[in-house]
């Protein structure tokens, strides 16, 4: 066999080699070793109940709230709340004054400034339904509404009608009734 | 991608004004456009009763087209905290990462301590789902008894926020009847996952929330 020969075909046998050996670090190798979750993540935002933040946090305390932990939110923020309830809502004008759930301004907003969602493991999982109250928050639920009558709406929901109701009830499209749920993007 | 996201966030920004906005979405200015921005959160039982679905939102307000190129962000980490002894502190935490086009979940695990700055447990029990894309069918991870989703969805969220900016900024006297949904037409990244009750307590009541933490 002439030398060039051989060279070519010592080449081609290398290069076979080299594949294989990447085909293998695609397959098993990199993928199950390889991903990389090291580092550490700190906290840029948070969420717990829907439009806390928006409405009842002044806006140079917004970022600071998205960073304080639930258990010391009330402490560092149930005051702020109860001054901006007071100057957004006149439901809490009087000495006495209270939402449907009974609850004044103070008890209010202590309630929404730890800004956590309760949840029950129990049965119906609903934001507020005329029956059940803060027992979850479904797709459907018109949780914008439910927060403006209970900001407005004073202690039978009749007070301040203009300002207690957005008049939109539900979503664009329909919820799925299966995993995933929500329904598919625009 | 960034352009038209940029746009869209512009546009709705000069219809809304400097008013942050509802349920989440652009709620404060460290985070408002960012990919950690959270929208949105939802906790409630699944289908099958036995189970409990929390949903996490982040990336409000994409118009369809910036839907298609839209993607979660690796750098950003997100956890569902759950206190189940309403002391206000998490004990056991959910969290979803993404890499390489798949969703990596963790947990629900024991929480150590509750703190601003956290690393992924990679000892928690691991699941993962490819992220659905735009346009496609939701592909459903279903593993160790709990189901799994990430990738575009509509915005579930419906107000009429315009109005209630009109109201603050003084320019309204009142909500119109009927009102205008701002957000009809607008897409999220959703984050889904469902899971047995019993992994989570069980029974009586628990409290949740939704973080993002951004590498460092």
């Amino acid at each position: 066999m002439k030398i060039y020969k051989i060279k070519y075909i010592a080449i081609a046998f290398l290069s076979l080699l080299v594949v294989s050996c990447n085909n293998n670090d695609d397959t098993e190798t990199m993928v199950e070793m390889g991903t990389d979750f090291s580092g550490t993540y700190a906290q840029r935002d948070q969420m717990g109940r829907p439009a806390v933040n928006t409405v009842f946090v002044s806006a140079a305390s917004k970022d600071e709230f998205n960073v304080t932990i639930p258990s010391q939110q009330g402490a560092m923020f149930q005051s702020m709340f109860e001054a901006n309830l007071k100057g957004l809502s006149p439901a809490y004008a009087n000495a006495g004054d209270k939402n449907a759930l009974g609850l004044d301004a103070s008890t209010f907003t202590g309630l929404l400034a730890t800004d956590v969602l309760n949840v029950s493991l129990d049965g119906k999982t609903t934001f507020y339904d005329g029956t059940n109250v803060l027992t979850g928050r479904a797709l459907a639920d018109d949780v914008i509404t439910v927060e403006l009558l209970l900001i407005f709406g004073g202690e039978d929901f009749t007070e301040n009608a203009a300002f207690s109701d957005d008049h939109v009830d539900s979503n664009d499209k329909t919820f799925l009734t299966s995993f995933p749920y929500l329904a598919a993007a625009w | 991608m960034k352009k038209s996201k940029i746009l869209a966030g512009t546009i709705f920004l000069a219809i809304i004004g400097l008013i942050t906005i509802a349920a989440d979405h652009i709620d404060a200015p460290a985070t408002r456009g960012t990919s950690a921005d959270i929208s949105d959160f939802y906790a409630f039982q699944g289908e099958n009763p036995n189970n409990l679905v929390f949903v996490a939102n982040v990336q409000g307000l994409l118009s369809p087209t910036a839907t298609a190129t839209a993607s979660f962000d690796e750098n950003v980490l997100l956890e569902i905290n759950i206190d189940a002894n309403d002391d206000k502190i998490e004990d056991l935490i959910i969290q979803a990462i993404p890499r390489d086009g798949k969703m990596h979940f963790f947990g629900p695990f024991s929480a150590s301590s509750t703190s601003l700055n956290s690393s992924v447990n990679e000892m928690a029990t691991r699941n993962e789902v490819a992220i659905s894309t735009y346009g496609s069918a939701a592909i459903i991870g279903n593993t160790n008894g709990m189901k799994f989703f990430a990738g575009p969805r509509d915005d579930p969220f419906f107000m009429d926020f315009a109005q209630y900016g009109a109201i603050i900024g003084g320019t309204a006297s009142g909500f119109n009847n009927p009102g205008s949904d701002t957000f009809a037409g607008t897409n999220v990244l959703s984050i889904v996952v469902e899971l047995p009750k019993s992994l989570i307590g069980g029974s009586g009541s628990i409290n949740t929330w939704v973080e993002t933490k951004v590498k460092q």
